[in-house]
């Protein structure tokens, strides 16, 4: 028996695109996706009394009190959370276990990644989606700046390329094995109309002849940044129960991480989401057999096959004859991802990580429409953060 | 923290604790902090990242190690070094222990292999030293 204390009684998320062509101040867009966000869970904003953020770009100090000033919200939980792509995982559980200690109730959990509108002065334009290869790593004092990027080791690409280089060297899984991760998430797409790529499937041969980006990762092995945001509700499983949706328990979690820059991971082939896993498969007292779908962070293909292993779906090696054997389709045999997964979806920044929990949700509550999987009452929801480095496991079980 | 180079590389800025390190690159030498315990450790801080001991000292390393992974940056990741491209980054396991990240040199790019053998090369660049690899001799 897992935790039932605190549940996922709604939810909201915008269709990820590469130009956004709406711009908004990031606590107008908090605002716009609490309104919707409350709206379905049918909860009052008076009820809620926290707030979970990543940050605000109009008040980088005091965040959470500025956003609650903006709302109008009065909050007894605030946490601002810095886990990269398992920030929105990180944000759940936080919230989830908040709830069960008793100090608040009802907790907005955002991920807002909109342009801003343009600053008087400087220039106009399209806003296309952009990311500073350095990260932050160029700070005085930084050891990154100093011995990763005068190397080159920016961005992420190259840090997963270096994992499945090594992957392949030990394990010997072939690049077209990779590749099918990667055409399986894009056939789910297609049957989300908010995804990025809907209307657009690929073949096997498509990813295979896409050009090297850092060997052995090709483009089609590599998300899609975009503008997007979502929010989730997590309220006392008694509220829950109280409204539209079919409760979805917050029933396990776990969080581990040991290193920022990849040089420095223990094993990069044998990942933090080990640990994180089996935490929350334990704290939920369900075991990976039991899961009826998966989502999982997929910022490469190479994330998807480690996330299998680690997390316990088959042993370390055998990830890629896993992915061989099972359909990752929402109509297969293993549904992964089957919103499209951030492969086909596209990456809407922090919103890219919580598409994984939304999509979750959305199965277990029984409103994935044309993609739902049958009789989905238990969904593994995983982030993984920076270069493999953050990891947070969610186990989602339905009331 | 990094500077950039005349040609627009990146170059690291050495702070009091990594300075000794970045010396040693200039003299074409690698040396490391060695913990009595703990062994040589990677990169350079006031404390061995396993027991927080200070009584560390600094100490000259072969340079030889293996290729514990790489990739070949084909896409220019950082905008500063697409004139570069393609080049290869690599995890080196020095023979001493640490790991290390440099790149490679002296070796075709899809020459580079999980395991090879590698030593220590440097490459001036203004007024530093980058630490790269290049396959054992």
């Amino acid at each position: 028996m897992g935790k039932q204390a605190a549940a996922i009684a709604g939810l909201t998320e915008w269709a990820p695109k590469r130009v956004w062509d709406e711009p908004m101040f990031t606590m107008e867009a908090c605002a716009r996706l609490a309104a919707e966000v409350l709206a379905d869970a049918e909860v009052d904003k008076g009820e809620v009394d926290g707030l979970v953020i990543n940050g605000l770009r109009e008040s980088p100090m005091f965040a959470p009190s500025a956003l609650a000033e903006f709302l109008g919200i009065r909050s007894n939980f605030n946490e601002v959370v810095d886990l990269g792509g398992a920030t929105p995982a990180g944000m759940v559980w936080r919230a989830a276990a908040a709830i069960e200690v008793g100090v608040c109730e009802t907790v907005l959990v955002f991920c807002p990644s909109v342009p801003a509108p343009p600053q008087p002065g400087a220039n106009g334009g399209p806003m296309k989606m952009k990311m500073g290869a350095y990260m932050g790593g160029e700070v005085w004092g930084s050891p990154q700046g100093q011995f990763e990027i005068p190397a080159g080791l920016v961005a992420a690409t190259p840090s997963f390329a270096m994992a499945a280089q090594r992957y392949m060297a030990a394990y010997g899984v072939s690049e077209e094995t990779l590749a099918k991760v990667a055409v399986d998430s894009r056939y789910n797409a297609q049957a989300n109309p908010l995804a990025v790529f809907y209307g657009k499937p690929i073949t096997v041969d498509d990813v295979m002849s896409s050009r090297y980006v850092a060997d052995p990762l090709k483009l089609l092995e590599i998300v899609m940044p975009c503008y997007g945001g979502s929010a989730v509700l997590v309220t006392t499983a008694e509220r829950a129960a109280r409204g539209p949706h079919r409760p979805v328990y917050v029933s396990g979690y776990g969080e581990h991480l040991t290193h920022k820059s990849i040089t420095y991971a223990p094993d990069i082939v044998d990942t933090p989401i080990r640990l994180a896993a089996d935490r929350a498969f334990a704290m939920a007292g369900v075991s990976p057999d039991a899961v009826d779908m998966a989502s999982m962070y997929d910022c490469y293909t190479i994330t998807v096959l480690l996330t299998i292993e680690d997390a316990g779906f088959c042993p370390k090696g055998e990830g890629g004859r896993f992915i061989d054997e099972h359909s990752l389709r929402y109509d297969g045999d293993w549904p992964l991802n089957t919103h499209g997964g951030q492969l086909g979806m596209g990456q809407a920044g922090l919103g890219g990580g919580m598409s994984h929990i939304t999509e979750a949700v959305r199965q277990v509550q029984g409103r994935a429409g044309e993609r739902q999987v049958p009789n989905c009452d238990i969904a593994y929801a995983n982030g993984t953060g920076g270069m493999l480095a953050e990891q947070v496991a969610l186990i989602l079980e339905g009331a | 923290m990094v500077h950039f180079a005349a040609d627009g590389r990146p170059l690291p800025t050495p702070t009091p604790i990594t300075a000794p390190y970045f010396d040693g690159l200039r003299e074409h030498r690698l040396v490391l902090q060695r913990c009595p315990r703990h062994g040589y450790f990677f990169y350079p801080r006031g404390r061995c990242p396993v027991c927080l001991g200070d009584d560390w000292e600094w100490g000259e390393l072969s340079g030889r190690g293996t290729v514990y992974s790489f990739t070949v940056d084909r896409a220019g990741h950082d905008p500063a070094l697409a004139s570069r491209i393609p080049f290869a980054i690599a995890l080196v396991d020095l023979d001493e222990g640490p790991r290390l990240v440099g790149n490679m040199m002296d070796c075709a790019v899809d020459d580079i292999t999980v395991g090879m053998a590698v030593e220590a090369a440097y490459e001036d660049v203004d007024d530093t030293t980058l630490l790269a690899f290049r396959p054992a001799g």
